[in-house]
């Protein structure tokens, strides 16, 4: 069912997979809730994390992903590594093989970096994010959550909100939804909204209060300050107007719209502060379900049936 | 030495001429028919076409500065093997070609060691940083063929066009490489669904075509020759046309790459497809063939750009751009171009060879009497599959490999001597 050395992006797989992977998910998530959230599954095996940006949420989650499978862990970050002293990611990928990594996560900045990384070791590579390419396991664990609440994902109404250019999660989102059977819109000023986008199967609106109209669920992005110096709009207080999430603009949505953020939050920007933490939200449900995701990546990866 | 080169269609699209016959070479000349004698070689060409030496105006041979990368020798020794019998190499060495010493120490080693006629093109500017005018006239004098600052285009407007009117007295051409880095904004690929699905950076059609207007705007003002290099876009196909018809002294290339790849061929972050200009969409593909068959697009050139191993070996953002282009050239114009009508023989050889020797104002792409015997012999019906390993280039970074080619040179020879033989190919005797 889940026969790949690695998991480079969400457009790599079948929607069969995505359902096999949310399924086994599912038992991952009832270990976390256990008073001793320890299984001897990974025994033996090392997970590296190799971080070339900062991360709280998805580095912690795979860290605590391995560790709930008795996997042992180890981190190594860009800036504290020889990756400092200027080795390449190839004799970086080399040397934590010779090391005995079983996986290596990697963060990076720079799109496609995980699959030159895969071609360059046999340990398996998980990609946690390769700059505005993909981030597959947000993308899961966003998917998981919908499919949680909601009963399923074919049928639905996504509705993606923010920057879209420099954004993996809506990739990745964008070709999880879609081949799962729902509808996914997106929602950006054009300076935003990456050319040609139209062909993911997408739609691009432009109006938020158009782009919500009887969404089940809605995906927003955090907005970086520096795209504003870079020109790309005019300021937080323009944006804020135009794309912030704010209550009359929910009721646009369907009545049990179900609200997403893959964090870190700029409250009072992209979504209103009583917002974020409002009853229609899964945001902190979002990092939980994300552990369990990860639980379910490294299973299936390095796990009993992977061999 | 003495050479008869018998039964070939020969190709002379000087003299317009595509009919069977005998060549003469003597003395490195070609020469009126004679009798052979005992020192006459004889090169059996029947079924083979053969044409004028054929000429790329648009390489880098790395030398001097970077010759892990490629020499003198290498790069005229790919370009034999490819059917080239002449070269213009760009001036992105280290030093910059920005000087007489270094133009000097090219053709000394080109005339030392290489295997092909190497015209070295000098830097616009000093150091190509844009700034200020190299000395121009002074490498004109040591045998520059044409200036260009090539990848590191003149930005400034201004000196571009005070280039253009100094340059205008030396009876050489300005080449330049349209990209208006503003636009291109430090993307990585061409602009469209592509770059988004692999959240590259994506180089809009009009940073090329931006600069195309402004520096056809410039020539015609100044009245300077300008040689657009590798120009790749449906609306820079346009621009070209449109000036030609009024009578600007404009005229553009295109690499084999950019009539045969698009941005697809990017594929998994291929970076060996990482090139600059970007390959592009669908619809540019069949503007630039368009271009070529209505003559819009006079020359067709490799931009041929050898990297290491290493340099190509890391992420797509951090891979240098470029790819090498002599040793495939010719199997990708007949199978693209020739063998899908796009093109007659005759005029491809004209684009390879004539063409591109009277913009860089050089000798060649003739076959008449008294003419150098710079001469390609071209097996129209020989396939390979492409694979890097077979290169006499030191690089290896193509996007061709695997690639089924039909229509091969099989025989360079430089000034009537043999520079490249391919070895099942071609018979002769003494």
């Amino acid at each position: 069912m889940f026969k790949h050395k690695d998991l480079l992006g969400i457009r790599d797989m079948s929607a069969d997979e995505i359902g096999f992977l949310l399924d086994t998910a599912g038992p991952m998530k009832e270990i976390i809730k256990r008073p001793i959230k320890k299984v001897p599954t990974l025994r033996g095996r090392t997970v590296v994390t190799l971080f070339y940006e900062n991360s709280t949420r998805t580095r912690g989650s795979f860290e605590l992903a391995a560790k709930y499978l008795s996997a042992d862990s180890i981190n190594m970050s860009g800036s504290s590594s020889s990756v400092a002293k200027g080795e390449s990611l190839y004799d970086t990928g080399r040397t934590l093989q010779s090391l005995g990594a079983d996986v290596i996560v990697l963060r990076h900045p720079m799109p496609g970096a995980p699959r030159l990384l895969a071609r360059s070791v046999q340990a398996a590579v998980i990609n946690a994010g390769d700059g505005a390419h993909e981030h597959p396991s947000q993308a899961l664990l966003d998917m998981f959550t919908v499919r949680e609440k909601k009963g399923g994902l074919a049928g639905l109404q996504v509705v993606i909100v923010g920057d879209i250019l420099h954004s993996r999660v809506a990739r990745s989102n964008i070709w999880g939804f879609t081949k799962m059977g729902a509808k996914v819109r997106v929602c950006g000023p054009p300076t935003l909204i990456p050319a040609g986008l139209e062909q993911t199967g997408v739609r691009v609106v432009h109006q938020m209060d158009q782009a919500l109209d009887g969404a089940d669920v809605i995906i927003m992005l955090r907005i970086q300050k520096e795209r504003q110096e870079q020109g790309l709009f005019p300021g937080l207080r323009e944006y804020s107007r135009l794309y912030g999430l704010n209550r009359r603009r929910l009721e646009l949505a369907a009545g049990d719209a179900l609200v997403l953020h893959p964090g870190p939050m700029n409250r009072g920007v992209e979504i209103a502060a009583d917002m974020a933490d409002g009853s229609q939200t899964a945001i902190e449900e979002q990092v939980t379900n994300g552990v369990a995701v990860r639980m379910a990546l490294l299973y299936l990866l390095i796990g009993g049936g992977a061999q | 030495m003495k050479l008869i080169i018998q039964n070939g269609r020969l190709l002379d699209p000087v003299a317009g001429r595509d009919q069977n016959a005998d060549l003469y070479v003597n003395n490195g000349l070609i020469c009126a028919p004679f009798q052979p004698d005992s020192t006459t070689s004889i090169i059996d060409a029947g079924g083979k076409l053969v044409a004028p030496g054929l000429v790329d105006m648009h390489v880098h041979l790395r030398e001097p500065g970077f010759e892990y990368k490629e020499t003198i020798v290498t790069g005229t020794a790919a370009a034999a093997r490819g059917g080239f019998t002449g070269v213009a190499c760009m001036p992105n060495t280290d030093p910059v070609t920005d000087n007489r010493v270094t133009v000097e120490y090219i053709n000394k080693r080109a005339q030392e060691d290489g295997l092909v006629k190497v015209y070295p093109v000098g830097a616009i500017t000093r150091g190509s940083r844009g700034q200020e005018l190299a000395e121009l006239a002074d490498m004109r004098e040591a045998g520059a063929a044409a200036f260009s600052d090539d990848g590191q285009p003149v930005t400034d407007a201004g000196l571009m066009r005070r280039a253009m009117l100094y340059c205008s007295m030396l009876g050489a051409a300005i080449i330049s490489h349209c990209e208006d880095k503003s636009l291109a904004g430090g993307g990585v690929m061409h602009e469209g669904a592509y770059s988004t699905i692999l959240g590259l950076k994506g180089i809009p059609a009009s940073a090329e075509e931006a600069m195309v207007a402004r520096d056809i705007i410039l020539a015609g003002e100044t009245g300077c020759p300008l040689h657009l290099a590798h120009i790749s876009t449906t609306g820079s196909v346009s621009l070209v046309r449109e000036a030609k018809k009024r009578g600007v002294r404009v005229t553009a290339e295109v690499t084999p790459h950019h009539f045969t790849l698009t941005d697809r061929a990017v594929g998994d972050f291929n970076t060996n497809a990482k090139v600059n200009p970007p390959l592009r969409g669908e619809a540019d593909v069949q503007a630039v063939r368009q271009g070529l068959a209505d003559g819009t697009i006079d020359a067709i050139a490799t931009d041929h750009a050898p990297h290491s191993f290493d340099e190509k070996n890391v992420e797509f953002d951090l891979a240098p751009f470029g790819l090498v282009g002599l040793e495939t050239a010719v199997g990708l114009v007949w199978t693209e171009l020739v063998l899908t009508g796009i093109l007659t023989p005759l005029q491809a050889v004209q684009k390879l060879s004539c063409n591109p020797a009277r913009i860089l104002g050089v000798a060649g792409g003739t076959l008449t009497e008294g003419a150098s015997a710079d001469i390609t012999i071209i097996d129209p019906l020989l396939e390979e599959t492409v694979n890097p390993a077979d290169f006499a280039g030191k690089s290896r970074n193509t996007p061709f490999t695997g690639r089924r080619l039909k229509g091969l040179p099989v025989l360079t020879i430089v000034a009537g001597e043999i520079k490249y033989r391919r070895q099942e190919s071609v018979v002769s005797s003494q």
